[in-house]
């Protein structure tokens, strides 16, 4: 499937929760199930974010595809890190690098996105596309 | 209702009125009703604040002192008779004693600037707590750093409460100032200010105090503490951001040097060389946040229409009842457990994280703070990366404090799941 169509089957399955809670539950259990990362990769240099939740993003290129691990140490956090990886992870580096990710505003999270938001999500993202298209990670400040 | 109407002095009695008065708080996040619990970031406002800007801007917006026509009369009038009001308020000697400036950061800025030039040298000692804001911390460092004066800090116990045995301990002849937070933002820890203004004034130390958390909470006369220099900031006060207030005894700000230069603060002007206007305009450069000190003065009648003894009394039965309750959770770690509490409670959730129990407290409608709190050193001291904080005002009610334990409850129960 491609970046656009992974999106649109999150977009429909969660436009099917009918409230908050449902959806936060399902965020959280998916942020539970998500494979903890590899103390090898847990390190600072992974490290793109370190605020009130923290977010380490490790990724190899293979094929001109882009495989992605990621952890945060908060149960939401970990979960939203869920759905970005479940849209990008494996994908072609040059779609990567020009994806645009909707999927977060339509499925009303899009107040997680703001830059002062502490929970590290749009410094992931903004992390992941800078290092598809410079190939490099930078990891964002803290604003709080 | 009439939005000036001023309230009676009854809390109970006319908390629905109070609350009628502010308008943020009527609204519903995701269905459920808005708990407000983060009074110590920023208070919410009556109609009579947001009125007085609005007529200021709509009917007399002008610049001031230095106009003749009417406007700029009536503006200046406006603006002045806001200094005359927080002097009362606080039971300042003089007026000019009021300095407007933009909160408590700047006031501390402000001091630590023109207190480094005027009195201190190398060698010399400024003493604070471990339980201060970083506005505290690092105005210190990076105006005190330049001429080699330490800082200095007073620990605390594992309770939040400062070690006073270790103050005594600590003013010795090479300590200049000592400033110091009257309530904690992050532990409500009240600091008891009168024994530690009494214990620095023997050894001829002046103080410092940071009220912002304290000045919408309690009664402060600065007369009967005798203390040398008080900030504190308008938005924590049921008044606008952009206004805080810097106080000084007149002796203080007659010794210290200005710490900007420009408009207003002037005398004479030369290329050569400037003098300085009298207090408290030598402090006050620039066209200044003139609304928002008019705003500050229709919060201080507000709080007067109220009593400040009231609000105390109120918030204090408000305070016990949200500790008492958060007690009873058993996964909960208060954060600050001081016997003399007021305002903030902090606290961490065994196995969970803050910014979760932040969100999930969030999509029922309850605001609160979660993170360091602009404390990080006392976050060390406590082996914690942050806190949820939960802090009241004189509009919260006990229904919400019961909604927000529940709120809380359910948090727990849905990262647990």
């Amino acid at each position: 499937m491609t970046i656009n169509q992974r999106q649109d089957e999150l977009i429909v399955r969660f436009s099917k929760m009918e409230s908050w809670l449902e959806k936060y539950k399902c965020i959280i259990q998916m942020g539970k199930e998500l494979p903890a990362m590899d103390d090898v990769y847990r390190k600072d240099a992974n490290l793109i974010w370190s605020c009130q939740a923290m977010v380490w993003v490790h990724s190899e290129e293979k094929n001109g595809r882009l495989f992605i691990m990621a952890d945060s140490d908060a149960f939401i956090t970990k979960g939203l890190i869920a759905l970005v990886l479940y849209v990008l992870s494996g994908q072609p580096i040059t779609e990567i690098a020009a994806s645009s990710l909707y999927f977060i505003d339509r499925i009303n999270l899009k107040e997680h996105l703001t830059p002062n938001k502490s929970n590290g999500i749009l410094a992931m993202i903004n992390g992941i596309q800078t290092l598809a298209s410079e190939g490099r990670l930078i990891a964002a400040s803290c604003t709080i | 209702m009439n939005p000036n109407e001023i309230v009676c002095n009854s809390i109970y009695k006319d908390l629905f009125k109070i609350r009628s008065a502010f308008p943020v708080l009527h609204q519903k996040i995701n269905g459920a009703p808005l708990i407000y619990l983060d009074n110590a970031a920023t208070t919410q406002k009556p109609l009579s604040v947001i009125n007085a800007i609005d007529e200021y801007y709509q009917r007399y917006n002008s610049n001031i002192h230095r106009g003749v026509h009417h406007l700029s009369q009536k503006a200046t009038m406006a603006y002045e008779e806001s200094r005359v009001k927080i002097a009362r308020f606080i039971n300042a000697r003089h007026a000019h004693e009021i300095i407007f400036n933009k909160g408590t950061t700047d006031g501390i800025n402000m001091v630590a600037y023109c207190f480094n030039k005027a009195f201190l040298k190398k060698g010399d000692v400024v003493l604070i707590s471990a339980m201060e804001h970083h506005a505290n911390i690092v105005p210190w460092q990076i105006f005190g750093q330049e001429n080699g004066v330490e800082l200095r800090v007073v620990p605390i116990d594992s309770s939040g409460e400062l070690n006073m045995d270790a103050f005594r301990s600590m003013l010795d002849e090479k300590v200049k100032l000592v400033s110091i937070t009257y309530v904690s933002n992050t532990l409500g820890t009240v600091n008891p200010i009168k024994e530690i203004i009494k214990m620095a004034h023997r050894q001829q130390i002046p103080v410092l105090l940071d009220a912002a958390q304290a000045i919408a909470h309690t009664a402060i006369d600065v007369q009967e503490l005798d203390v040398d220099f008080m900030v504190f900031s308008g938005h924590k006060m049921y008044g606008p951001t952009g206004i805080g207030v810097l106080y000084a005894k007149e002796t203080w700000l007659e010794k210290m040097p200005p710490h900007q230069g420009g408009g207003d603060m002037i005398k004479e002007v030369s290329f050569e060389r400037s003098t300085y206007n009298r207090l408290p305009y030598k402090f006050e450069a620039g066209t200044p946040a003139i609304s928002s000190a008019i705003g500050l003065g229709a919060a201080v009648d507000y709080l007067e229409a109220i009593g400040m003894h009231e609000i105390a009394a109120y918030e204090h039965e408000l305070t016990d009842h949200l500790m008492a309750s958060l007690r009873e959770i058993e996964e909960l770690r208060l954060i600050g457990t001081a016997k003399d509490h007021a305002g903030a409670a902090s606290f961490v959730i065994s196995g969970h994280h803050n910014s979760d129990i932040g969100e999930l407290l969030n999509q029922q409608g309850i605001a609160v703070r979660t993170g360091h709190h602009c404390t990080q050193p006392l976050m060390k001291i406590f082996n914690i990366k942050g806190t949820v904080r939960a802090s009241l005002a004189l509009y919260n009610t006990h229904e919400e404090i019961e909604d927000f334990i529940s709120g809380l409850k359910n948090a727990i129960s849905i990262l647990k799941s």
